[in-house]
């Protein structure tokens, strides 16, 4: 039996990026606010300070940062006529674990979406007609536009201080920047980051050939920067430990170094860390959230009464907290009917490496940062004609390398002995040679009727309840999609002036063992339609009124960019809509 | 139920409370102790005197309380309660008594206090100040809290002692202002030696723990820590430090070349923080009229094995905040050219910092509170030494030589320490 704790006016689920920014968005409104973290506290000088931070062993090999898979796991499998199995490491993506969430350990590229990626299915069957997209792809609008969404994209790159040169000033061009973003009201708070040479040396030949480059976005600092709430950040060191760790030096923008010192202070504020939420609970008419119980590291279980629950976990476990608090009708892909689990998606990632001369060529891959790099945005969502291609989508590609760390950063050409005496010649004549941009090509997963979420039939975790089950793999529209922009990236590379140019197509099926990025979205999607969205446009539950559903689980689909940027001005669009709306009058604000 | 009939209880306890006070004499020259002005002063005084420091136990919900220990060369003396609990903190006390207490460290029964409570500054305060805080302190809640003050040893448990001490070490009276000077000195002069009793810390003390006076606030060590200098020495004080520089640092913790750490972090948070802006524009108007030592050691020359020892461990382990340049970020990390306390005479808060760490104050105006990481378990002694000394002595400045000596010594020292 749960003990019941006093009542708050909110309970947060989850204190990473967007329960902090939920967080201090309501205390700031004067509501008591209680956020439960599964994870630890983490603070940089006791938590990853720089004088022990830069250990790849421990943080990129051993995944100190991120959850524990036998604290909970999910299964996974290709196909529906596939039994899923449990995974035992971390793969694909990178679940986030304890206080700042992913924001600890992102690298920090602050992306905007295209305005057409809001819109993207009325877009695409404006242009191509409805027949061009393929069987079974079931993407959508967002019920949400990149014009309602910049004044909260901009409230968040001034939180982050993000380092970038703008495109689109107010619908003006500006060289240097990325020529197809949509409008931003002003610039970037702060200056781009310095590129070292394989950047630029990758901007110039983008240019030669005729595309219009630009540095990447970045939450580290290009300078030292003060945030609207006061709190500095330092320079970035271009250290090159950046994503999967955390930064000591207070240069990458995360909850701690860009919300935490404020929001802690506040009275109206209480987290509770090591603590794991196991259900949402709803009184008798299934239609009102009454709190969260919850179970602390003695196993004690506690329920929190509030009157407004802000679910913003990972995608994974916002979806899978829906389904154990049966909440929203769980989606079927057989009888495509229900919303929850629906349009799971994650991303299209491939990579050409570029092999330089190494009497002419030292990039000294080490001097990086997480957001470094030049890109182009020539190849992503519908900036340019897929009639042609017989795709859809699309994704920024660019010499975004952010490391090159001892362990795993050791290019070889292809055809050279893997170890022994060759492979180590190999790996010395090439180290500071090799472009490795990494995530060089960035390109989208659109979604698709048989790639989702449910619950697991046979693998339960330590509460005994069911482990989320990921049926994933890639459709020919993403291996095609991405066959084309990888050879164009690796033109490029080609152009820059390599001897030889390795060029690492994404394949299917899916591989959850091999790692993409930690974008995977979707699950609990945003729509205008409760029969094929979770949440209304405003990341409201349409069952549970009092329920709003934070992070990636809203994308209908993933566009070709990292979706922090999107999913962080969500979190201001949405805290925006409970503040001047729905604390004035509790209940749906979109009629369903 | 049982936290209802506690919470009752509580309330009546509230209710009793200004009945009792008003059965107390009431001394003719005493002002309304229920003014809202007399209050409000008393409340503002009390911060300044920061009272909280030793007689609230930090996080206990438990105002002016007592049962914290302060530590002295001598040993614990544990913070009486100075709510208005008639049994167990001072409801009973006259306002005379209160004053003989804080102005010449006599308790109602006669006995001396042991100067942790620092009797020996509060004696410049007035009367008047005296008597709002003691006016506010009636208006704390009461708490029943039986406080064991004296856990000294042998013999210094002994009270009757401290008669000699203050014959040696305590000059009853109160602040008189020099006329000669502005009337924002004499107020900084005033909070200084007074309620804000700086010399406790930054005051050389002598074997017997009496202040030096022709040192005063040239620095000291204490708990750990050393108090630096805050004289307007030029090279260990705050002679390159404006006026807006202090008050920057009082206020908010940081300031463009340094960040509060350790006691004086408390402080700040606690007192100076909360105080005016006009007060603490005196108390820097006073410091910067105090003369430094102003004595010119011999840096250690730059070829020294210290020195290219302590560069080369710099550039790994110091610069990715401190700059290459030694100039951190303003706001955020310490200048180490800049700041005095770099080339303190006494390296004891250098050394400490570097073993174990330390995090800086956050306030509500600079809630950043960017922390240091500890590099004891990395750097050994001579290590340590040889980094400090460099940042010591780098560039034109130039500080006495940190021995791995220095180190080790420190290193045993706080190895007991669980502050």
């Amino acid at each position: 039996m749960a003990r019941k704790l006093p009542k708050k006016d909110v309970v947060i689920i989850g204190l990473g990026w967007t329960g902090s920014i939920i967080a201090n968005e309501l205390t700031d409104e004067g509501l008591d606010v209680i956020a439960i973290e599964r994870g630890p506290w983490r603070d940089a000088p006791t938590e990853y300070p720089p004088n022990y931070v830069q250990d790849e062993l421990r943080y990129r090999i051993r995944h100190e940062l991120f959850l524990r898979p036998e604290q909970t796991t999910f299964t996974f499998r290709n196909k529906m006529d596939q039994t899923a199995l449990p995974i035992r490491s971390w793969g694909a993506f990178m679940p986030p674990n304890g206080v700042g969430g992913g924001g600890v350990h992102w690298n920090a590229e602050t992306w905007r979406f295209l305005p057409s990626d809001f819109v993207v299915k009325t877009h695409l069957t404006q242009r191509y007609g409805a027949a061009f997209l393929p069987e079974g792809m079931t993407i959508q609008d967002w019920g949400v536009t990149y014009d309602e969404l910049e004044p909260h994209y901009d409230a968040f790159e001034y939180l982050c201080g993000t380092s970038g040169t703008a495109g689109n000033l107010r619908g003006q061009i500006q060289e240097g920047g990325n020529p197809f973003e949509g409008p931003r009201s002003r610039p970037y708070p702060n200056p781009a980051q310095a590129q070292p040479f394989s950047y630029t040396l990758f901007a110039q030949a983008a240019r030669e050939l005729g595309y219009k480059p630009f540095p990447q976005p970045s939450g580290n600092m290009s300078k030292a920067y003060t945030n609207p709430l006061g709190i500095r950040l330092g320079p970035c060191t271009y250290c090159g430990f950046c994503e999967w760790f955390g930064c000591g030096n207070y240069s990458k923008a995360s909850p701690q170094t860009t919300i935490l010192p404020v929001l802690i202070r506040k009275s109206n504020f209480a987290v509770r860390d090591n603590s794991e939420v196991t259900r949402i609970n709803t009184d008798r008419s299934g239609k009102r959230a009454t709190g969260v119980t919850f179970v602390d590291t003695s196993g004690e279980e506690w329920e929190q009464p509030a009157d407004l629950v802000i679910l913003s976990a990972f995608t994974v476990f916002n979806v899978q907290l829906l389904l154990l608090s049966k909440i929203g009708q769980p989606y079927d892909p057989v009888a495509n009917s229900g919303v929850i689990g629906r349009n799971f998606t994650h991303q299209t990632i491939s990579d050409a490496l570029g092999f330089f001369d190494n009497k002419k060529f030292n990039f000294n891959p080490f001097i990086a940062s997480g957001s470094i790099g030049m890109c182009i945005d020539e190849f992503n969502g519908d900036n340019f004609d897929h009639g042609p291609h017989g795709f859809v989508g699309g994704g920024y590609m660019g010499q975004v390398q952010t490391n090159g760390r001892p362990i795993q950063t050791t290019p070889v050409p292809p055809g050279t002995p893997k170890w022994g005496a060759a492979w180590k010649t190999a790996v010395r004549d090439n180290y500071l040679s090799t472009v490795k941009p990494g995530t060089g090509v960035h390109g989208s997963f659109y979604s698709y009727r048989d790639i989702y979420l449910d619950l697991d039939p046979t693998y339960r975790d330590r509460f005994g309840r069911p482990l989320m089950r990921m049926t994933v793999d890639f459709h020919d529209n993403e291996i095609k999609q991405n066959a084309f922009l990888t050879d164009r990236f690796a033109e490029i590379i080609k152009a820059m002036g390599a001897r030889e140019v390795s060029k690492e197509y994404r394949k299917a099926p899916y591989d959850i063992t091999d790692y993409q990025t930690t974008h995977v979205c979707g699950g609990a999607i945003m729509g205008a339609d409760p029969t094929t969205s979770a949440i209304n446009r405003y990341l409201q539950s349409w069952d549970v009124p009092n329920l709003f559903v934070m992070g990636a689980s809203a994308f209908p689909q993933n566009p070709g960019y990292n979706p922090t940027g999107t999913v962080c001005a969500l979190a201001y669009w949405s805290a925006a809509a409970i503040r001047n709306q729905y604390l004035k009058n509790p209940g749906p604000l979109v009629d369903a | 139920m049982r936290k209802r009939a506690t919470s009752i209880a509580l309330g009546a306890t509230a209710a009793l409370v200004p009945l009792l006070v008003a059965m107390q004499s009431v001394v003719a020259d005493s002002p309304d102790s229920q003014a809202f002005g007399q209050i409000q002063n008393g409340r503002y005084l009390a911060i300044a005197a920061d009272c909280a420091a030793c007689h609230t136990v930090p996080d206990s919900g438990k105002p002016f309380a007592g049962g914290r220990a302060i530590e002295t060369p001598f040993g614990n003396i544990v913070a009486p309660n100075i709510t208005p609990d008639r049994d167990t903190g001072i409801g009973a006390w006259t306002d005379d008594e209160f004053d003989d207490a804080v102005r010449r460290g006599i308790r109602p029964n006669g006995a001396r206090l042991y100067p942790a409570m620092p009797y020996t500054a509060y004696t410049k305060m007035s009367r008047a100040d005296v008597l709002a805080i003691r006016a506010y302190l009636k208006t704390v809640e009461p708490v029943q809290n039986q406080v064991v003050a004296n856990t000294l040893p042998f013999p210094f448990n002994i009270r009757a002692a401290m008669r000699v001490w203050d014959a040696l070490y305590f000059t009853a009276g109160e602040f008189t202002p020099d006329p000669q000077r502005s009337a924002e000195w004499n107020r900084g002069a005033y909070l200084v030696q007074g309620p804000a009793h700086c010399g406790a810390c930054h005051t050389p003390k002598s074997f017997l723990g009496g202040d030096k006076t022709s040192e005063y606030l040239r620095g000291a060590n204490l708990q750990g820590w050393s108090a630096p200098d805050i004289t307007n020495d030029a090279r260990t004080g705050l002679g390159r430090w404006s006026a807006g520089d202090i008050t920057a640092y009082l206020k908010t913790g940081h300031n463009r070349m340094t960040a509060a750490t350790g006691p004086m972090a408390e402080m700040i948070a606690d007192s100076t923080s909360q105080m005016t802006d006009g007060d603490l524009a005196a108390i820097a108007s006073y410091l910067k009229s105090l003369p430094g030592r102003e004595d010119n050691p011999t840096p250690v020359g730059a070829n020294d094995p210290f020195m290219v020892a302590g560069q080369a461990i710099y550039r790994d382990q110091c610069s990715a905040c401190h700059a290459l340049d030694g100039k951190g970020v303003p706001q955020l990390f310490p200048s180490l050219v800049d700041s005095s306390l770099v080339r303190s005479s006494d390296p004891a808060t250098l050394i400490r910092v570097v073993l174990r760490g330390a995090r800086s104050v956050a306030t509500a105006a600079e809630t950043t509170a960017p922390g240091m990481p500890s590099f004891g378990w990395q750097l050994d002694d001579a290590q340590v030494a040889a980094v400090l000394t460099y940042i010591r002595n780098a560039g034109d400045a130039a500080a006495a030589r940190v021995s791995a000596n220095d180190v080790s010594r420190a290193r045993s020292a706080l190895r007991g320490r669980t502050d």
